[in-house]
């Protein structure tokens, strides 16, 4: 099953066994399509079923989910990055431009956190209304693929100080980079359809 | 909160479910010594518990599909046994709600997704002429994942109570405030665990029969089976996340108090009817379009032909597989959405008669003129035709909006799902058990026995189902635990309770089989016991772990018979063995089966630190797969050789069951 290397590609598409864990990871990301994908239906039926609490413009603070959305964009600018010199086999720029993705999800991460403690002193609660149930759950969901990406990422940035570029490693990072891209895609129809929809209705 | 009442753990008072429970403990205590007395346990771990091969996991998915088709048949007998006569005090309402529920989901999620995702397993690889799947540890921990996901539903009825919701579980009643007990969470929490199994494999097989296709294999010379075990997974992948999401959702309402199926709170109770079935209806044509693989490759081989209309039969399941994404609301026309959106669903279900009455004429058309043998394989194969039709043009009648509102929730619609179902898939999967039982294990089911089983099984099925379709129209409901004796439901039901009795002697006469085969049966069978068409059978039986030598290459469909007919790569020159690159086998896959299940376990029963002490299992799993850089073994030349000497020599001598 390792035979059949290509070395005219770049180092993660070499191998047989890794062009099929891509190609999987992709067909992964079409379930997590599905997934989200049901998620925002959800959402579309019931986020005006406020049940008398509270509503988008009563709870929403759009400076700073600005803020979460720069953090969260930028940091997949850097996730480019880092694949950019990926290919160019500089495995100090990878990991420096990882790091700082990293970094960048973390700080999305403290944000989104905060916002769901100031929600909560709003007296808004998943238990609230049908909305907020399916607000605190799309946005939970999206939350906890950050989470588990941060730290499916750190296992990687070991594995690269431990064994430096090999074709293994380069696959793994590149299908979390595949990753770390489809957050952020699924974060832009968040902040579309959730903030800017729920700030205008 | 952690305040353990042991009463409401384990299930007392009712004497059926204390003999369970003794039975249970007894069987434990018996398999135990048994595997400590023979000294197995290393064997079994090694061999079986460990292994990451395709055909072994396949294997286990059939074993395990084969015992949960006991325990939904006992369900289904005793639902048979309590309404056999009018005003029986067998079981109480509370009782036969719990049968009832566990009998639809063990038959659905736990016995027919595992035989059919273990026949798949064993033969699609072989079929495609690859080594193993693309992701064999994966694949191992989608059986672990289903396995724990059984096992948690399995204890429900005798450790905090069985779901009572029905297999669907509709809300409001399947929440906190109609079902206030723990037992609805084990539909919750053990469907997710078996669902993100299948959806593991899904994938699994998606990327293999894109990637590991031999050498000449193009998509449209794919054998039949091949071809619908891809649709199914590409369903898999589509329809299995929108359950993993139902599922996650009823689990806040339950557990956290959310509000998305409650009355309360702004809740919308027909959200979960709508995400169930457009998960549930796509999970139908799961079911059934590998079957029709199966049927597809028995009716071909039996009738010494080549597949009729092989195009329009991807066409047909292509568009089977589109179509299934778009019929959801027919489950629930009644629920008022209004005369435009009826109808649409009407025709888009209608729709679906079209392709596959094509395939079924593609089948009629493959066995004319053809040289047919009546072997137990084509006999479930034959019999299907009918029985399914059957099942075919009253799902026709339920799909019509205006007319369901007279059929539903009757056992006009239990009668017709156990006519599409039944023929359907379990006539399949025996079909498939008795083609390639050769294949896995080396020798055949015995034929006499086989027949006996076909007859009592199909005689058992139409008297069970067929009084069903009379009672539904006379206005008898589904889910009822008794009629009154005024009603004259009686000699109706009563004639369903004998077929069931005579369906569960069929079972026994498969399991006998099984028990006959294993003690007696001649070992000394050729490769290609049936004279077939695909590449399975152009190795040896029992399958050598590394399956072929050679990988085979294939220029046209029916590879195999080609070779046959032409003498063309059927020998192996010793120069032409190379070394075998091989995945190793892991303990990992049953570990993450293990904790899911103990954190399962917890999260049933609400105990919140204690599931997320075990959640620390699951992540611990992760990373150490994350660091596991064993990259498989080399299988030597010379060991190659020995094995293909020990069976390829044989040939000639041996004694082909086909003559």
């Amino acid at each position: 099953m390792s035979a059949n290397v290509n070395t005219a590609l770049p180092l993660e598409y070499q191998r047989e066994q890794d062009r099929m864990n891509i190609l999987g990871f992709w067909i992964f990301l079409g379930a997590e399509i599905i997934l989200f994908a049901t998620l925002f239906g959800v959402y579309g039926v019931l986020y005006q079923r406020y049940a008398g609490g509270p509503t988008h413009q009563d709870i929403i603070v759009i400076k700073d989910v600005m803020i979460q959305t720069v953090l969260l964009l930028t940091s997949s600018f850097t996730m480019g990055l880092a694949i950019f010199e990926m290919r160019r086999h500089n495995l100090k720029g990878l990991i420096a431009w990882f790091v700082v993705t990293l970094l960048l999800g973390g700080g999305f991460l403290f944000m989104e956190i905060n916002e769901f403690i100031h929600y909560v002193h709003e007296g808004a609660t998943m238990q609230t209304s049908a909305f907020l149930s399916s607000l605190f759950v799309l946005l939970g969901t999206h939350g906890a693929h950050v989470t588990l990406g941060i730290g499916w990422a750190t296992m990687v940035i070991i594995q690269l100080l431990k064994r430096g570029l090999t074709p293994v490693t380069a696959r793994k990072t590149f299908i979390i980079g595949l990753y770390w891209h489809f957050l952020d895609v699924v974060w832009i129809f968040i902040f579309t359809f959730v903030y800017l929809k729920g700030l205008v209705g | 909160m952690m305040n353990i009442k042991w009463d409401e753990i384990l299930i007392t008072g009712d004497p059926l479910i204390l003999g369970s429970q003794i039975a249970i403990v007894l069987t434990m205590v018996g398999v135990i010594a048994g595997i400590t007395y023979l000294k197995k346990w290393k064997w079994l771990w090694t061999e079986w518990l460990t292994t990451v091969d395709h055909k072994k996991i396949g294997v286990m998915y059939i074993i395990a599909g084969v015992l949960m088709f006991f325990r939904g048949g006992v369900d289904g007998l005793l639902m048979k046994a309590q309404t056999a006569r009018p005003e029986m005090e067998f079981l109480n309402a509370q009782h036969y709600n719990e049968v009832f529920t566990t009998h639809g989901v063990i038959m659905i999620i736990f016995m027919a997704m595992p035989m059919l995702i273990g026949i798949m397993n064993v033969v699609i690889p072989l079929q495609i002429g690859a080594r193993d799947v693309a992701f064999p540890q994966l694949n191992a921990l989608s059986f672990w994942l289903f396995f724990s996901g059984a096992m948690l539903f399995n204890i429900s009825f005798v450790v905090g109570g069985s779901p009572d919701a029905g297999w669907t579980s509709y809300f409001p009643l399947a929440g906190k405030e109609f079902s206030p007990s723990i037992a609805n969470n084990y539909y919750a929490v053990a469907l997710q665990i078996a669902g993100i199994g299948t959806l593991i494999s899904g994938i699994n097989f998606i990327v293999t029969i894109l990637k590991m296709r031999t050498k000449g294999m193009t998509l449209m010379k794919m054998p039949m089976f091949t071809w619908t075990g891809f649709i199914t997974s590409i369903i898999i992948v589509a329809a299995f996340p929108i359950f993993t999401v139902a599922l996650a959702l009823m689990t806040t309402d339950r557990l956290y108090g959310t509000h998305f199926f409650t009355l309360s709170g702004g809740g919308l109770d027909m959200l979960w009817a709508n995400l169930f079935w457009l998960w549930g209806h796509p999970e139908v044509y799961i079911l059934i379009l590998p079957a029709f693989g199966i049927y597809s490759e028995v009716i071909s081989t039996f009738s010494r032909k080549s597949l009729y209309g092989y195009k329009s039969m991807i066409v047909s399941i292509v568009s089977i597989a589109i179509l299934s994404m778009l019929v959801w609301v027919h489950h629930f026309f009644t629920m008022g959405s209004g005369p435009t959106v009826n109808s649409i669903f009407s025709i888009s279900t209608m729709l679906i008669a079209v392709p596959t009455g094509i395939k079924i004429f593609n089948w009629l058309f493959t066995m004319r003129k053809g040289r047919i043998k009546m072997t137990t394989p084509m006999l479930w194969a034959l019999a299907f035709i009918p029985c399914f039709l059957i099942g075919g043009v009253t799902g026709v009648m339920l799909g019509m909006g205006a007319a369901d509102f007279q059929y539903h929730n009757t056992l006009f619609l239990v009668a017709h799902f156990h006519y599409t179902i039944i023929p359907g898939v379990v006539f399949a999967v025996f079909a498939g058990i008795y083609y390639w039982w050769p294949k896995m294990f080396g020798f055949m089911l015995n034929e006499k026995i086989g027949k006996w089983h076909f007859w009592l099984f199909v005689i058992g099925f139409n008297l069970t189902f067929f009084p069903m379709f009379f009672l539904g129209l006379d206005g008898a409901v589904r889910r009822a635990y008794t009629y009154s004796a005024e009603s004259g439901f009686a000699s109706l039901f009563g004639l369903s309770a004998i077929g069931a009795a005579i369906l569960a002697l069929g079972f026994a006469a498969f399991c006998y089989n099984i028990y006959w085969s294993i003690r007696h049966a001649d070992r000394n069978i050729s490769s290609d016991p049936w004279d077939a068409r695909t590449l399975e059978w152009s190795t040896a039986s029992p399958v050598q772990y590394y399956n072929f030598a050679k990988l085979p290459e294939v220029n046209r469909l029916d590879a195999f018979w080609h070779m046959k007919k032409e003498h063309q790569g059927l020998t192996l020159k010793e120069s032409e063995i190379e070394e075998i690159h091989m995945p190793s086998n892991s303990g990992l896959p049953i570990f993450m089966g293990a904790v899911f299940g103990i954190a399962g376990f917890f999260l049933v029963f609400e105990w919140h630190i204690a599931a997320a002490i075990a959640g620390i299992g699951i992540i611990a799993g992760l990373i150490i797969r994350s660091f596991d850089y064993d990259d498989g073994y080399h299988v030597k030349v010379n060991e190659i050789k020995s094995i293909e000497k020990s069976w390829r020599n044989v040939e000639g001598e041996v004694h082909d069951h086909v003559s």
